[in-house]
């Protein structure tokens, strides 16, 4: 039984009042539960990356109970933990002219007039908010000699706004958060189930009642009934098989959802990030970021010559074309991610690029070591420096990183209005399993302060709203019917997948799906290009469901299982992505269509058309999906075309 | 520049459960390219091992950016293996030579129990943490962040604890399967700043009760500095235990008054 949708009811819940009093309103007008009333609700919450375990641990704190889910072996280990670069707040606190409003505008402008501006005016309200929080639970931000709190430059900012634990940000505002997490499972306010991975929702009577999961160690599939679920499950940037996610990333809980009637918004809004390190072999298994902070101080350049292999010292500065201070004077090396990434596309693409593979872009801290000292610049971006060496072999304090665009970050994901509750009633989706806030690309360090936004300071409070109405009412438990015929269905499905009896490995067909989503729906789409991948990825479809090997049975701990049933998901949403791409006629942010671009090759959006979000239904077959669409109505800001120049 | 390496002997610890007796198992691999990561490796070995019928080997790991402290490997006795400072998933293939062998086992450490293979389950360090390591600040109540200044070389020293990844390296190291270093970082990382004052000493004395429930005992060999993935210091154990002592004579009831 998945959920039937009224196509009337995508209504965003955008409170009353200007701009800048929404939140205040919501929060004057909402429903609250009573303190002792709290002890009554049981929240699941799936994810314990910085939305999840922020939204666990304050929930718990609240009083309801909570029971956590991760597939990790410790909440601490979710992909928010490599974040390098930092986390963004309005705090002016450089006196250099940032505001809330500021903030706002920049997110509006970064994410290319794409998000919804109600949702991105709180995010920029409650970063300030972050920062005090995470302080006062020992999060070793970088400070000044006095004391004070440092901050730096991010893309597509004028103001100094982001605050950073040298290149370990996400890593220490994860263990912020995972500590608050800790001390609630410590006193018992939270049960936590680790090693355990969601595979189904189930709704009951229009409302999500819980979920299915499966135990990685046993193999043993239960369930689990809660008077609301929130999924914080990340992105599905592994969709392009390399990416700068995590090996485990997956859009399984969130596509899960999706099947059972939770509309999925912009798939194709994915970020391809400029500065990783260039592919070297064809057996890597992932990509590595070097975190956007490098651009305060590298310079990027290529050799004005095509094909130009001699070594970067040898080529003279007037033989380089340090092509973003050129393109993009007012913003430099700092111009934003989409915009960064294609003009590396451009000048790879005409024959500039650097490297054995010719595949890479220079980044060059010549200029800031010989400025500032080399000490300076190892204090700033040292660990970043050591793995770069570690990874490539080269010094880059001597040569030059070498350094190309490579998919880090989704910002489509699951439909939520205001409130950050899907489609399906009781079913919430917070960071970047959501689509909400960050438009056709996001904002360098906006990730961190999305993720912690929505779990320690919007959704404990949009919450209540929905539970209150369950207040003294029963609600079904796992002893339903329905609880039962989906984990048999869960099983069926296991079941298939490890005895298929083929010849190939996940990981073959994992490749095999990123290359064609890679090549027709990476950093440029066409028409035709996208046709294409809509029909070569129902073949290699058709293949794995033939051809796949899972070998290791379907009891007790199989990761390769595990995998399969994680690329099977992924076919299914790159149909999605493709379908999406191909729809948006236009480009915008990280969605560049290559039939719809000014003279000089920037993105040309089609506001009279496609001013919305685009919001699909599943129908039962992964190639009709059904479109939905969601009008954004801007009230402060104006459509404007959006320039770095 | 890249190269390739030849004929490698991989001795891998394969073992089907908790009860299970366990064994080195051999394969070998003809050819890579020095460019791979040692995981990537591993990756290639288990696609071959899948798809002629047999079990993948199973290993932690996660991030592959030596961060999110996943991944783990005994490489010939060394945890993470031969380079100093390096997760097993930031080791390249470069750092070994063609007609290598080398031996690959889990963390070996009594709190670490086996769950298959390589992988270990290291929850006991959680325990710890839920013990006492944090900060009790609820959210919404704080106060702006500049409010207290923090002196740099305090923030220094707190963030230099903080690194710590949580892999285990450490414990594997140690000849007594301590979590000294583990259990210190933690410890040093919040009873350094101020604002983890208030709960300073209830904090020391749970965390270090908490481990030794788990753990061996610190004999102050070093080599889980040595192993430490973040190399951090052993000047970390040092502060636990000033720590630890005080809290069990401080009268914590005049605390402000120190």
């Amino acid at each position: 039984m998945s959920m039937t949708l009224d196509p009337r009811t995508l209504d965003s819940k955008i409170p009353d009042g200007s701009l800048a009093d929404k939140w205040d309103n919501f929060k004057a007008n909402e429903k609250l539960v009573n303190p002792a009333n709290k002890r009554k609700f049981k929240v699941i919450v799936v994810g314990t990356g910085l939305a999840g375990a922020s939204a666990a641990a304050t929930l718990a704190e609240l009083g309801y109970q909570v029971d956590a889910f991760t597939f990790h072996d410790s909440p601490r280990r979710a992909h928010s933990i490599a974040a390098q670069g930092g986390i963004n707040a309005a705090k002016n606190y450089r006196g250099d002219g940032d505001s809330v409003h500021r903030l706002f505008y920049d997110t509006i402008k970064g994410g290319d007039f794409r998000s919804r501006e109600a949702n991105v005016h709180r995010l920029a309200q409650v970063s300030v908010n972050i920062i005090d929080q995470m302080v006062a639970q020992g999060v070793p931000f970088a400070r000044e000699y006095g004391g004070m709190l440092d901050n730096r430059s991010f893309g597509g900012a004028q103001v100094s706004r982001t605050f950073y634990a040298r290149g370990q940000t996400g890593q220490q505002l994860l263990l912020g958060a995972y500590q608050q997490l800790a001390r609630q499972i410590g006193i018992g306010n939270v049960r936590l189930f680790n090693r355990t991975e969601l595979v189904d929702i189930v709704n009951i009577d229009g409302r999500c009642a819980g979920i299915v999961v499966r135990d990685l160690m046993t193999g043993e599939v239960s369930s689990h009934s809660a008077h609301a679920v929130v999924l914080a499950t990340g992105g599905y940037g592994n969709v392009f098989f390399l990416s700068t996610n995590a090996m485990a990333c997956n859009v399984t809980a969130a596509w899960r959802a999706h099947r059972r009637g939770a509309l999925f918004a912009n798939p194709c809004y994915t970020q391809i990030h400029p500065t990783c390190i260039p592919q070297s072999d064809d057996f890597q298994s992932k990509l590595t970021l070097m975190s956007e902070s490098l651009r305060n101080d590298g310079r990027v350049w290529v050799p004005k010559m095509a094909g130009d292999l001699r070594a970067p010292q040898d080529i003279p500065e007037d033989e380089r074309d340090y092509y973003l201070e050129r393109l993009y004077p007012s913003f430099g090396n700092l111009a934003p991610r989409d915009i960064s990434s294609r003009a590396a596309k451009r000048a790879i693409d005409s024959g500039q690029g650097v490297g054995p593979k010719q595949n890479g872009v220079y980044l060059d801290f010549g200029d800031a070591i010989g400025r500032l000292g080399r000490n300076v610049v190892s204090e700033r971006y040292g660990n970043l420096f050591d793995m770069y060496e570690r990874i490539t072999g080269e010094n880059p304090y001597e040569t030059p990183m070498r350094i190309y665009p490579a998919s880090h970050y989704t910002m489509g994901g699951l439909w939520v209005d205001y409130e950050l509750m899907t489609t399906v009633p009781g079913l919430y989706a917070a960071g970047e399993a959501n689509f909400s806030d960050h438009g056709a690309n996001r904002l360098g360090a906006s990730a961190l302060m999305q993720g912690l936004a929505d779990g320690y300071f919007v959704l404990p409070y949009t919450i209540s709203n929905y539970l209150s109405q369950w207040l003294n009412k029963s609600i079904p438990d796992t002893s339903h019917p329905e609880f039962a015929r989906v984990e048999a269905e869960a099983r069926d499905r296991y079941h298939r997948l490890a005895s298929i009896g083929g010849t190939r490995s996940p990981d073959y067909f994992h490749r095999e799906l990123g290359k064609i989503i890679w090549d027709y729906c990476g950093m440029e789409r066409t028409e035709a290009g996208l046709d294409k991948a809509l029909s070569e990825i129902p073949a290699l479809y058709e293949e794995f469901s033939k051809d796949l090997r899972v070998t290791g049975g379907e009891d007790g701990l199989n990761q390769t299982l595990e995998k399969a049933g994680r690329v099977e998901d992924f076919f299914e949403l790159g149909m999605l992505m493709c379908r999406d791409a191909l729809e948006r006629e236009e480009s915008c942010g990280g969605h560049f269509r290559a039939e719809h671009q000014t003279a000089e090759g920037e993105a040309l959006r089609d506001d009279e058309n496609f001013a919305h979000v685009s919001a699909w239904e599943w129908t039962g077959d992964a190639t009709q999906p059904n479109l939905h669409k969601e009008p954004l109505a801007y009230e402060e800001v104006d459509f404007q075309t959006r320039s770095y120049k | 520049m890249s190269g390739t390496l030849k004929n490698l002997t991989l001795k891998i610890w394969r073992q089907s459960g908790p009860a299970d007796g366990g064994r080195f198992d051999t394969h070998v691999i003809d050819e890579i390219t020095d460019e791979a990561s040692f995981l990537e490796m591993l990756d290639i070995l288990n696609e071959r091992l899948v798809e002629s019928g047999e079990e993948a080997v199973v290993f932690d790991h996660d991030c592959r950016e030596g961060i999110c402290g996943t991944c783990s490997l005994m490489i010939n006795g060394q945890a993470h293996g031969p380079e100093r400072a390096t997760a097993t998933c930031q080791l390249h293939m470069r750092k070994f030579s063609s007609g290598d062998t080398i031996v690959i086992e889990p963390w070996r450490a009594s709190a670490f129990p086996i769950v298959r293979d390589l992988m270990v389950d290291r929850s006991s360090f959680d325990r710890i943490v839920e013990s006492g390591g944090f900060i009790t600040a609820a959210t919404g109540g704080a106060p702006d962040a500049n409010l207290t200044p923090i002196p740099k070389p305090v923030a220094d020293a707190a963030m230099d604890a903080a690194q710590c990844i949580g892999c285990g390296a450490c414990v594997a190291a140690c000849p007594n399967g301590a979590a000294n270093l583990f259990t210190g970082a933690k410890v040093s990382h919040l009873n350094l700043l101020p604002q983890g004052q208030a709960e300073r000493y209830q904090r020391v004395e749970n965390m270090v009760e908490t481990m030794d429930e788990h753990f061996g005992s610190c004999t102050n060999h070093g080599e889980c500095e040595a192993a430490c993935p973040k190399e951090i210091s052993i000047d970390v154990i040092a502060l636990m235990n000033s720590d630890y002592r005080k809290a069990k004579t401080i009268n914590r009831k005049s605390l402000s008054r120190v």
